[in-house]
């Protein structure tokens, strides 16, 4: 049976992890992989793997007879703002793993279902995957006037595009948190930790929630959602118990739960401490499948997709 | 025994070193960033008349720090920023930013709000996310100012390295800052003395102390004599951990060792006792937890956090930082206090 065919944009880590989940899919062939530099480690593994790879960057993958049925973008958000018209016109579905959000934000555990349709589709960033689906969790149950996370990730995970652009980071995430998460007001916070050997990816949501809250099925709905996310991200889980706190002067007056989470790689191509980028290309894989589903129907095997 | 050429680079003709205050920011923490405007306009009035030439006011975490993980602020920060510059006569007055916490937007509303240093901060290692605030701060036309944090976590020749990032973006003074309250003496002279050697006329040096080792104004002094024109300080020690260098205590030294830096000795001990000891919650102590966090090498603004969290969880707020220390937190992960105070409960539990 026909898989999807696929190109990935940016031959860096993230790139290369990806490379790596969309390989062992059923329903995603890689095929090409696009770089600039005639260097890069990510093109050689590419070409070696059997995939057409090029340092030509877009103009090379656009200039090809044969296009991609669906194209992952792994560059920067900057590139990408260049890059998504090209695609639009060329007719390709591209799944932007950047923080350029131009196209409608997909968090897999989330809205999965909303936005597959659209020509762009955009992963938030790694904090937003690994927050979102907690927030939405809970202002499913109760309203969220205001939500807030912390992701802490080790430096040696943090490339260049997240150092040069980290204001992306935490706009995009906060925004993510309002449209999908459904708080009313979000914000995201990132810290990156040098310490060697480098710690696990770590995140913190904290939701302002009514003072008379049903604590219990907030509690059991954010469980819940944390056992959805580990499908796609095996090493995604809660560290303890939520906790529930009053209102107090630092909390500014309002009742809060508080949700602490780890996410552990699958070491695919990063080394496991790099759940910030695992959760990327785990999630992009997902809503790739997703899509792959929707279109070639029926008869696939869909046990992996639990959708 | 004479005493030694004490100041190692004059700030300008006029000035030896040049003092910030930071009590209305780093304070904030000790303030659990509880200050009202009436706080800000005594302080900075007090200050100004004292002859202090940059006065710091923001959330002790920076713009935006106003937050579930770090404290929300009771007054929104601006308006702080707003009512500091109405007040002060002469002092300039700074404001902090930590890139990941607060973004570019940021910068422009603290000017905005009449604010004149923008001061950037990141963890020791990671100066590089600081390039785009920077760009933008000089762009601005404001005055810049970065922080080093945590630098007693690496050497010197490394801290020289960032340093010069931060000053090839546009910085044009970088601080060793010890937010540990970690270092000793000769440790803060050759930091101070690597950044001098790799900056040269490029940027200018400063240093920000704690007192969770009781050094805060030895370690200034030190770090004048190598080179430092620009000493933090807050009046009354009102800061985060045991407090920071105090600014009276500091000018009262180097005052008697023939150093200009423009404040009235006389006016800023008064200050201290009458106008910034009445706005604090109680003094900055020298106790179990805060020098748990100099012997440990602890983010200082964890105190109140590990304070609060002991009591609620009825776990060791000590054991709390001494593992903060061993997992090598860095400035900004608040929230993993409450995390470890978890982890205690459970092991209690098992026990």
């Amino acid at each position: 049976m026909p898989k999807l065919s696929a190109a990935i944009v940016g031959s860096g880590n993230i790139g290369t992890d990806l490379l790596y989940k969309l390989q062992r899919s059923d329903l995603i062939e890689p095929r090409w992989m696009i770089g600039v530099d005639p260097d890069s480690e990510g093109l050689k593994r590419a070409k070696d793997l059997g995939l057409e790879a090029s340092h030509e960057g877009v103009d090379w993958l656009l200039a090809q007879p044969e296009k991609p049925d669906l194209l992952f973008e792994a560059t920067s958000a900057y590139v990408y703002r260049d890059n998504a018209p090209r695609y639009r016109e060329a007719g390709i579905k591209a799944i932007d793993l950047t923080p350029a959000a131009i196209g409608p934000y997909v968090v897999p555990a989330a809205n999965m279902d909303l936005n597959l349709e659209a020509d762009d589709i955009n992963l938030v960033t790694c904090g937003g995957q690994a927050t979102i689906p907690i927030v939405h969790a809970i202002s499913s149950v109760v309203s969220v006037p205001y939500a807030e996370i912390v992701a802490s990730v080790s430096s040696a995970s943090a490339g260049p595009g997240t150092r040069n652009n980290i204001d992306e980071f935490t706009r995009t995430t906060a925004r993510g948190i309002e449209a999908v998460g459904g708080a009313e007001r979000g914000k995201a916070i990132i810290i990156l930790n040098p310490a060697d050997p480098p710690p696990l990816m770590r995140n913190t949501v904290f939701c302002s929630i009514p003072e008379d809250a049903d604590t219990d099925l907030i509690a059991t709905a954010i469980l819940k959602r944390v056992d959805e996310v580990a499908q796609y991200v095996p090493g995604y889980r809660i560290k303890s118990e939520p906790q529930f706190d009053g209102p107090s002067d630092v909390n500014g007056g309002q009742a809060r739960v508080a949700v602490f989470l780890e996410v552990e790689g699958a070491g695919d191509f990063f080394p496991p401490y790099a759940g910030n980028l695992d959760i990327m290309t785990a999630a992009a894989t997902r809503v790739g499948e997703a899509i792959a589903f929707a279109r070639v129907g029926e008869g696939r095997n869909t046990a992996r997709l639990g959708v | 025994m004479s005493v030694p050429n004490t100041v190692g680079r004059k700030f300008s003709e006029a000035l030896d070193l040049r003092i910030t205050d930071s009590s209305l920011r780093d304070g904030s923490h000790a303030k659990r960033h509880q200050f009202s405007l009436d706080h800000v306009s005594s302080i900075v009035a007090a200050l100004d008349e004292a002859g202090v030439p940059v006065i710091e006011v923001t959330h002790g975490d920076g713009l935006g720090g106003s937050s579930f993980n770090y404290g929300f602020s009771l007054t929104p920060e601006l308006d702080m920023i707003r009512t500091a510059v109405k007040t002060a006569k002469n002092a300039r007055i700074a404001f902090l930013m930590l890139p990941g916490l607060g973004t570019k937007d940021d910068i422009r509303a603290a000017q905005d709000a009449g604010g004149q240093i923008c001061r950037i901060a990141t963890h020791c290692t990671e100066a590089d996310v600081s390039r785009q605030h920077f760009g933008l701060a000089r762009e601005l036309g404001l005055e810049t100012v970065g922080f080093l944090m945590m630098s007693h976590t690496i050497s010197p020749e490394e801290l020289a390295k960032q340093a010069r990032i931060m000053a090839d973006a546009g910085c044009q003074c970088v601080y060793v800052v010890d937010s540990a309250g970690a270092l000793i003496m000769e440790q803060t002279y050759d930091r101070v003395a690597a950044l001098v050697a790799e900056l040269g006329d490029d940027a200018q040096v400063g240093f920000h102390g704690h007192e969770n080792l009781g050094l805060g104004v030895a370690n200034s002094l030190f770090a004048a004599r190598a080179g430092a024109q620009q000493i933090d300080g807050s009046t009354r020690r009102f800061g985060a951990g045991a407090g920071n260098t105090p600014v009276e205590g500091f000018v009262a030294v180097i005052d008697k060792l023939g150093v200009k830096t423009g404040i009235d000795v006389k006016k800023i001990i008064h200050a201290a006792e009458h106008v910034v000891r009445p706005a604090m919650d109680g003094e900055c102590l020298l106790d179990e937890l805060s020098l748990t966090m100099g012997y440990a090498g602890v983010y200082s603004s964890f105190l109140k956090h590990a304070d609060r969290l002991s009591k609620r969880y009825d776990v060791s707020g000590a054991e709390m930082l001494i593992r903060c220390g061993e997992r090598k937190l860095v400035g900004g992960q608040e929230d993993q206090l409450m995390a470890i105070a978890l982890e205690l409960v459970e092991e209690k539990a098992n026990a």
